[in-house]
Parts: C-alpha cells; sequence; structure tokens
C-alpha cells in the first residue's frame, strides 16, 4: 500500500512538474474557460498548407461519367412523408404512449412522472423531460383541456416549441460571389459523416446543383473510396490525397480550390470522425475550417450525430460548436428503434437546428427536416 | 455540467450529519440522485428502476444507518451492485474442438464492426491463434477495402471473394471463409458483417443465414458506448434476430459514460467481453466490469492507474527514494528524470490523465498535456551538468542560456521548469516529511490486505515487461501480473488510499481517516490538489496560465 500511494504521489509531483499545467484543472474547474484560448497562439499550423498542398492531392480519375451510367437523383423535396412509414416499423412510438398518458381520466403526480420517463426514454436527457412535462402539466391546467383531439394538440404545440418551429432550417448551398457554397460535414466515428455527404451529393445534384466532394477524411481506410463511389454513381467529382496520411486541411484547401476553378455551385468536403475529446484531433479540425476559409467562406458546417446518440451528444455537439462553429445538425439512422430526443436538449442548449434527417439506407434518404412532419410522424 | 454521484450524495447526506438514523425521506431523496445519475449516464429506464430497487434494499438496511458516512457507505453500495452485474459472469472466448473457431460480429451500422474485427484480429494473433478476417459486409461502399487496409495493418489474411459495394452474396463469402480458413491452417476465423437495424427484418435474415451457414463459436455484438436509451431496444433485437454470446463495447476513450453496458448486461444476460478504447489496432482489451462501474458513477479509474504504476515502477528504486524524501532529504532533478522514465512506461501522459477521478470533466483540458511536453522537460534536464541537477539553486542566467540551446527550448521553458521544480519539491517535502507517511499504519482497514498488495506488487516488479521484443510474451506477462492481487484486495486498498487523501485534504492525517470502501476515492483528486498547492504552479507570466513549452500541440495520429 504505502508503495502504492508513494508512487501515487511521485507519479503526480512528475507529472506536474513536467507539465506544470494539469493540477489547475483540479482547481479551477472548467467553467469559463474554452478549448481554445492555449492552443491558439501558437498561431501558424505547423503542416503546410495551401501553397505546397497542390501536390498532395489529385481530382480523382477525371469523368466518372463516362464510365459508368450515371444516375439522375430525384429532388430534395417531400422526402420528409417517408418517415411515418419508416417509424411504422418500430413499435415503440412515444407520441402513443404520451398520448394515452395524457387522455388518462386522472393526472396525478404519478401520470406526470411516467410522462416524464417516456420522454427521457426518447433521449431527451432527464433536466428538459421533467421541463417539458411540467409544461404540459401547466398548460393542461390552465386550458382545462381532456379531450384526446385537444391533448393531441397540446402536445403537439409543446413538442413543436421544443424542436423550434420558425427556425431557419435552410440549407446555404447556393454559390455566391463566385465562390460555390462550402459545406463542411463533421462528427464523432461512426455516425455517418461519409454516407451523408453522399446522399446529400446526390440530393443536391437532385435539385439541380453541380457538387464537388473533398474527401478529407484521410485517417480511415477506403474513407475516400468510399465517398468517391458516392460521387461516381451521381457524376459528382472527388477531390482526394494522392498519398495516405496526407493533410486533411490541405485535401479541403485543394478541393475548394478545384471547385472555384471549375465554377461549381457546392464543395462538401467529408472530415474524418474524431472524438470530441481529443484535442489534437479537434484542433486539426478546426485548422482544416481556418485553411479552408482563406479560399472562401464555410457556408455550412453539419454535424453528424447519430439518433441513437445519449446524453454524451449534448457534450460532442458543445465541443464540435466551440471548435468549427457548427451551423446545423444531420440527424442519421433515424429508421431505427431510436427516437433522437438529443437533439431537443442541443437545440435548446445550443440553438443549432436540425437541417437534415438520415431515414434509411436507400440512397435518396435523406431528407431537409420538417419539424411538423416529424412531430406528426412521433404522434402517429 | 453533471456532478458526480459521489458530490450529489455527499449533499444529501450532508443535512444529515450528526442524526444517528436515515428515515425513509432520506433513502429516497438519495435514490432519486442515483436515478438522476444512472440516467444520464445512459442506463435504460426499466434497468434504472430495478437497480434502484435492489439498491434501496440494500441501502435501508443496518449497512448504511451504522456507517460513519452514510454517503461513501451508498456509494459502495451503488459501486458493488454496479460491478455485481457487470461482472456477473466474464468468460474467455469459447474455442472450437474442432479448429477454426467462428467468431461472428454483428451490430449497428457505425458501431465500429470493422474496425473491431481488425483489432481482435490481431489481439488473437497476439495470443499466438493465426485467424483470419472474412468481408462479409458487402453493402457499405468500399467496407471490404476497409477491411482488407485494417488486416494488413493487423498482419492477419483477409478473405474477401466478394467486391462488395453491393455486389456479392455475403452468405456465401461466410460459408467459403470457414472453408478456405481449414484449407489454409487457420485456427480463426472473424466475420465481419455489414451493420443492420435491429427493425430490418430482410437484414436480420441474413444475419441468421450468414450464422447458420457458419455456425459460429461466438457471435459478438458490437455497441456504441456512446448509445442511448435505445440500447435495450437494439439489443434484444439482435438478440432475438440473430442471438450473440457476448458483447463488445466500443469508442470508450470518448466522455460517454457508458450506462449501455449496465443495460444490455442486466436485460440480456450477456457478458461483455471485450472493450476498445481507441484508434490503434492496440487499443483493444477484455473488459473490466470494476472499472466500467467507476466510470458509469464518474469515479475515475484509479485501479488502473495504481496497477500500472506497481507494474512499471521499480519498487526499490521508489522505496528508497521514499526513504530519502522522508528523512528530509530533497528530491533532486536526478530523481525526478528517473521517476519521469518511470512514469512514461505507464503509457501515453493523456490517458494517465484520464484515470483520475473528476477526469471526465476536464478531459478536454488535460488532453492539451501532451507526451511532447515530458519529451521537453526530460531534454531540459537532460542538458544540465550533474551538479545542476543536484543542486538546481545554482542555474543562473547564463547557465540558463546553456541548458535552453541544448535541449533547444526558450531560455522562459528552463527557468519554467526549474520553477515548477521548486515548488514540486517543496510540497513533495511537506508531504511526505510533514507526517504523511508515517501517518499511514493509523489509517484502518488497510492491515494485511494493503502490504500484501504491496509485496505483490515488489515481486511484480521484478519480472517488468520487456519494453520491445516479443509481443506474445509480453501479453504473457501482462496477463501474469495482472492475476496477481485479486480486485478486493485493490479495492481495500484504495479505501485506505481515499483515506489518506481525505486527510491530507484535511492538513493532517486525522482527518476522516476511515472512510469505508472505495467511495472516498472520488475525493482524491480535489484534495490533493489542495493539499499540494505548489503543484498548481502559479502562471509564470509568460503567455497566459499555460506555459508555451507546455502547450499541448496537435498531433497526428500516426498510423501503425
Amino acid at each position: 500500500m504505502a508503495v502504492a500511494y508513494i508512487i501515487l504521489i511521485v507519479v503526480l509531483g512528475v507529472l506536474a512538474i513536467a507539465a506544470g499545467t494539469f493540477f489547475l484543472l483540479f482547481q479551477r474547474p472548467r467553467r469559463g474557460r474554452t478549448l481554445a484560448p492555449p492552443g491558439q497562439p501558437q498561431a501558424p499550423p505547423a503542416a503546410s498548407p495551401p501553397g505546397g498542398g497542390e501536390a498532395e492531392t489529385a481530382t480523382a480519375a477525371g469523368a466518372p461519367a463516362a464510365v459508368i451510367g450515371v444516375e439522375r437523383p430525384p429532388p430534395s423535396a417531400g422526402r420528409m412523408v417517408r418517415l411515418r412509414a419508416r417509424l411504422a416499423r418500430s413499435q415503440t412510438a412515444v407520441g402513443s404512449a404520451l398520448l394515452s398518458l395524457l387522455s388518462r381520466d386522472r393526472l396525478d403526480d404519478e401520470t406526470w412522472d411516467e410522462i416524464e420517463e417516456v420522454l427521457i426514454t426518447a433521449d431527451v436527457g432527464v433536466v428538459p423531460a421533467r421541463q417539458m412535462a411540467d409544461d404540459l402539466r401547466t398548460k393542461v391546467k390552465v386550458l382545462g383541456v381532456r379531450d384526446t383531439a385537444g391533448v393531441r394538440g397540446l402536445l403537439r404545440s409543446e413538442l413543436l416549441a421544443q424542436l423550434g418551429e420558425d427556425t431557419d432550417r435552410s440549407l446555404h448551398v447556393a454559390p455566391h460571389g463566385g465562390t460555390p457554397a462550402v459545406v463542411l460535414i463533421v462528427g464523432v466515428n461512426g455516425t455517418g459523416k461519409t454516407t451523408t455527404a453522399g446522399k446529400l451529393a446526390r440530393a443536391l445534384i437532385g435539385d439541380e446543383h453541380s457538387v464537388l466532394l473533398g474527401a478529407a477524411d484521410t485517417w480511415r481506410a477506403a474513407a475516400a473510396d468510399q465517398l468517391q463511389t458516392w460521387g461516381d454513381r451521381v457524376g459528382a467529382e472527388t477531390v482526394r490525397a494522392s498519398r495516405e496520411n496526407a493533410d486533411p486541411a490541405s485535401v479541403a484547401f485543394d478541393a475548394v480550390s478545384e471547385g472555384i476553378e471549375r465554377g461549381v455551385d457546392t464543395v462538401l468536403i467529408d472530415t474524418a470522425g474524431r472524438l470530441h475529446t481529443k484535442v489534437g484531433l479537434m484542433d486539426e479540425l478546426g485548422k482544416v475550417k481556418r485553411v479552408v476559409e482563406r479560399k472562401a467562406p464555410v457556408d455550412e458546417v453539419l454535424l453528424v450525430l447519430d439518433a441513437t446518440t445519449g446524453q454524451n451528444g449534448l457534450r460532442q455537439a458543445r465541443v464540435f460548436a466551440e471548435v468549427v462553429n457548427v451551423t446545423g445538425i444531420v440527424l442519421t439512422k433515424l429508421d431505427g428503434t431510436a427516437k433522437g430526443g438529443i437533439v431537443i436538449a442541443v437545440q435548446r442548449e445550443l440553438g443549432v437546428p436540425v437541417k437534415l434527417v438520415g431515414l434509411g439506407e436507400g440512397p435518396d434518404d435523406l431528407a431537409p427536416f420538417d419539424p411538423g412532419t416529424f412531430v406528426d410522424a412521433i404522434l402517429g | 455540467m453533471f456532478e458526480t454521484l459521489s458530490d450529489r450524495l455527499t449533499q444529501v447526506f450532508s443535512a444529515l450529519r450528526g442524526r444517528g438514523r436515515l428515515s425513509a425521506a432520506d433513502i429516497d431523496a438519495t435514490m432519486r440522485e442515483i436515478r438522476i445519475a444512472l440516467l444520464e449516464a445512459d442506463v435504460a429506464l426499466p434497468v434504472v428502476r430495478q437497480f434502484i430497487a435492489r439498491v434501496k434494499e440494500r441501502a435501508s438496511g443496518e449497512e448504511v444507518s451504522a456507517a460513519l458516512n452514510p454517503a461513501q457507505q451508498v456509494i459502495k453500495i451503488v459501486n458493488e451492485e454496479l460491478i455485481g452485474i457487470l461482472g456477473g459472469e466474464t468468460r474467455r472466448l469459447r474455442y472450437a474442438k474442432v479448429p477454426p473457431t467462428v467468431i461472428m460480429l454483428a451490430g449497428l451500422q457505425g458501431s465500429g464492426k470493422t474496425t473491431i474485427a481488425a483489432k481482435l484480429a490481431l489481439w488473437l494473433r497476439e495470443q499466438g491463434n493465426t485467424p483470419m478476417l472474412v468481408a462479409a459486409d458487402l453493402q457499405r461502399p468500399n467496407a471490404v477495402q476497409q477491411l482488407e487496409i485494417l488486416g494488413e495493418r493487423a498482419g492477419v489474411p483477409v478473405f474477401a471473394p466478394s467486391p462488395g459495394n453491393g455486389v456479392g452474396d455475403p452468405v456465401a463469402a461466410a460459408r467459403d471463409s470457414v472453408e478456405e480458413a481449414r484449407r489454409r491452417q487457420h485456427n480463426m476465423v472473424i466475420i465481419d458483417t455489414a451493420g443492420r437495424l435491429g427493425v430490418d427484418e430482410e437484414m436480420m435474415a441474413q444475419a441468421r443465414a450468414i450464422r447458420d451457414a457458419t455456425q459460429p463459436d461466438e457471435i459478438l455484438f458490437v455497441v456504441d458506448a456512446m448509445i442511448g436509451q435505445d440500447a435495450v431496444t437494439t439489443a434484444q433485437a439482435f438478440l432475438d434476430g440473430v442471438g450473440y454470446d457476448g458483447v463488445v463495447l466500443t469508442k470508450l476513450d470518448g466522455d460517454a459514460r457508458g450506462g449501455a453496458a449496465l443495460s444490455i448486461v442486466q436485460l440480456t444476460g450477456q457478458p461483455i467481453m471485450f472493450a476498445s478504447s481507441g484508434e490503434k489496432l492496440e487499443d483493444f482489451d477484455l473488459f473490466h466490469p470494476d472499472r466500467m462501474a467507476s466510470r458509469i458513477l464518474d469515479l475515475g479509474d484509479m485501479l488502473t492507474l495504481i496497477e500500472q504504476a506497481e507494474k512499471a515502477f521499480d519498487a526499490e528504486q521508489t522505496a528508497t527514494l521514499a526513504g530519502r524524501l522522508v528523512s528530509g532529504e530533497g528530491f533532486t532533478l536526478e530523481d525526478f528524470v528517473e521517476q519521469l522514465a518511470m512514469v512514461r512506461k505507464l503509457g501515453p501522459i493523456g490517458n494517465l490523465l484520464g484515470m483520475l477521478p473528476g477526469a471526465a470533466k476536464n478531459r478536454e483540458l488535460l488532453s492539451q498535456v501532451s507526451d511532447r511536453d515530458l519529451d521537453r522537460a526530460e531534454a531540459i534536464v537532460r542538458s544540465m551538468t550533474p551538479e545542476e541537477r543536484r543542486n538546481p539553486k545554482i542555474i543562473n542566467g547564463s547557465r540558463r542560456a546553456r541548458i535552453a540551446r541544448g535541449s533547444g527550448v526558450s531560455v522562459g521553458e528552463v527557468s519554467q521548469l526549474v520553477t515548477n521544480f521548486f515548488e514540486g519539491q517543496k510540497q513533495m517535502k511537506a508531504l511526505f516529511g510533514g507526517g504523511g507517511i508515517p501517518g499511514m499504519p493509523m489509517v484502518p482497514g488497510m492491515g494485511g490486505g494493503a502490504r500484501r498488495v504491496a509485496k505483490s506488487a515488489r515481486k511484480k516488479t521484478k519480472k517488468k515487461a520487456p519494453r520491445s521484443g516479443d509481443p506474445r510474451r509480453a501479453a504473457d506477462l501482462a496477463r501474469e501480473a495482472k492475476g496477481g492481487a485479486s480486485a478486493q484486495d485493490r479495492l481495500r486498498a484504495m479505501g485506505g488510499m481515499s483515506a489518506l487523501g481525505g486527510g491530507l485534504g484535511g492538513g493532517g492525517l486525522g482527518g476522516d481517516g476511515g472512510l469505508p470502501g472505495l467511495g472516498g476515492a472520488d475525493g482524491l483528486p480535489e484534495n490533493l490538489a489542495d493539499a499540494l498547492p505548489g503543484l498548481a504552479f502559479p502562471p509564470s507570466g509568460q503567455g497566459g496560465n499555460v506555459p508555451a513549452a507546455f502547450r499541448g500541440n496537435p498531433k497526428r495520429r500516426k498510423k501503425k
């Protein structure tokens, strides 16, 4: 025991001397401190940005159009209605559970607890769930609504209020002032960033945009191939690194330069999945954005969140928002049994709206988010 | 944002100080806090209910009201129950009587199946098996290529008869693979399947077909530690759809608390067998229920830290050092480099700091401290003359300039290190000399068990794991070492340890010396930080709080 204790003291001491900083953490918890300050003054990123970057990348074998038959994807409008069919597959409808609870004869404390619990099982989170339940309770009391239709309307408006009905959810994908719109796709590992990039490219082409893809995921094996496969199907070209382990910022930069040169409407940049806890990787992401901005402003930063994500989703969103200023959320895999309630917490706390939802594995299963349809689908 | 369960419970119980018994209302308040803590850790609601019922029963008993510190006692109960459930049925991989042993992976999209396949293959290979990877994910574009690349990195052959991207029959590929493995004399086959949703009947049928065609000895369900309340539905859907014999938990290197682990084990009764915690192929290991329990409760992972420290540290050297410190002699820069080398053996400093309780909250800051900082510190000390190391007081301006030139850092960084060192030295002296250690034996509850741990630690360090060389042997050694002291011993040791932390915080060992159980571990960091104020070095006036030398550098991930 004594040995373990000594070791611990020594470890802590040695680390403190060497690193100097880390004990600060325990004394001054993070409130008010953001990720950026210590890292930032270190200004110009070490690796070669723009200039030398050109050599690192190469536009992927041109004109795939000639090789494979290019599909003409359908436009993206009206896709959201499919959600109802998809959600119908999962029997655990939050909406119907809530409705039946609210339609009970007596609404006692226990019932309100149950309502709160139903919301919690949708990953809404403990605090927002409690607040929603309280809101509903007040409204029911004040309005004295008891019939099914009335309760349904109440629930609908509450859910809509939580989702922010009037939020601007349009995607900024139109070119402006001679430069294409730049969309950066970010998120933790395995949420479906590459798939989202591919599907979004399809949807944009379906909406008569011209699209260039940038495969800035230089880390995961075969990620660039995966993106290119998506691109080739709809005739969007992919700018990718010509060697393994290239600097993602330089790939992104090249993609945007290429996009400007060709005069495309939108450049979609797929980035590598990174856990928000890895500061080095988050810095790398910040750099990708900074470097791209030397060429053209980044119009959209889409955070891809998996609908199955629990309370950790909020932390992810918070960190990503700090680093790259997320402008919208893509909620993927909504066709499973997951309800994606975490987006309510995210929207409440960060004010970042859900802009797109992934409804399934089909290539056209990415839809612009419409809160009205979503709530209707939930309420069944 | 979230307080730890321990903080909350302490708050609940602080109102009870001085009262002899816990009332039913107190217990209820406690249970409410535990419930919220578990829900925030993403434990599924039905599981939370069952769990609370069990804990409540135990907490209502004498056990708690008789305890000196009810908050710690409740946490101890919660922790024990968690470990009980999580580790209820640990077991090893089942091997087929006639090779090849077939392992099939299944899970949702993006849970990490392909990566796990490669990690598992590497892990098995290091244990002397000859695994073969099978690409049966023909759905996702270029999943086959990904597996091929990963297989190459792991040094494991990949069987990929179909090109993928929607072309080919995964069932046939899986079936052929078993035959192929037999022919090529591989004793293990790992089948990577496509990601699928629990509600997707068609894909589930395909998974069943693969299962029936290959008769796997193990089906592993791969699940992301970040998953929320949906974990139970998904786990149940897969259990009904294909069935599985074990669970692999991935992405544990994030800050998700991983309550899903508890939900799945409790609801399906299938054990969690492996855990994956990093992007490198080596970041894969057997699942440790006790660590997961602390994680769900956000208690930190001190056990791992101590276990690793015991392995890496040369006990005799440490004892000599401690002796010197106790006798009032100083901690010199020579000791510092020596100990630094041992600290380095514990692995990347980021991981190390992450194991301290409360780390989850400070993770982003912690990870700014990188191994490069340690490199620099070492370089600085190594650029000093022996005389300077023994007696850093003589380091004046011109010596600093020389040292800075020698180690390739700025003069400011050298003075920073020296200042830090003096502060640290003072603190260590205060800790050891000021009656910290002599007080040790008085801590109750750490008699025989503790000594045993110490002894086995000494034994273990004798056969230190080789730094390089045959990885298989290294793995064997590591296993042997792990088998040493039982978890129980360690927990007990932790009890004493945390008591010490608390005691130090209170300015002496008198404090609340005999905190029972493990709960007190949570108090350690703060208390230590209080006790070692000097270690929280004041900013040195050059560039904000963080001296330039110690800023984290954005590290590029290196491929293996």
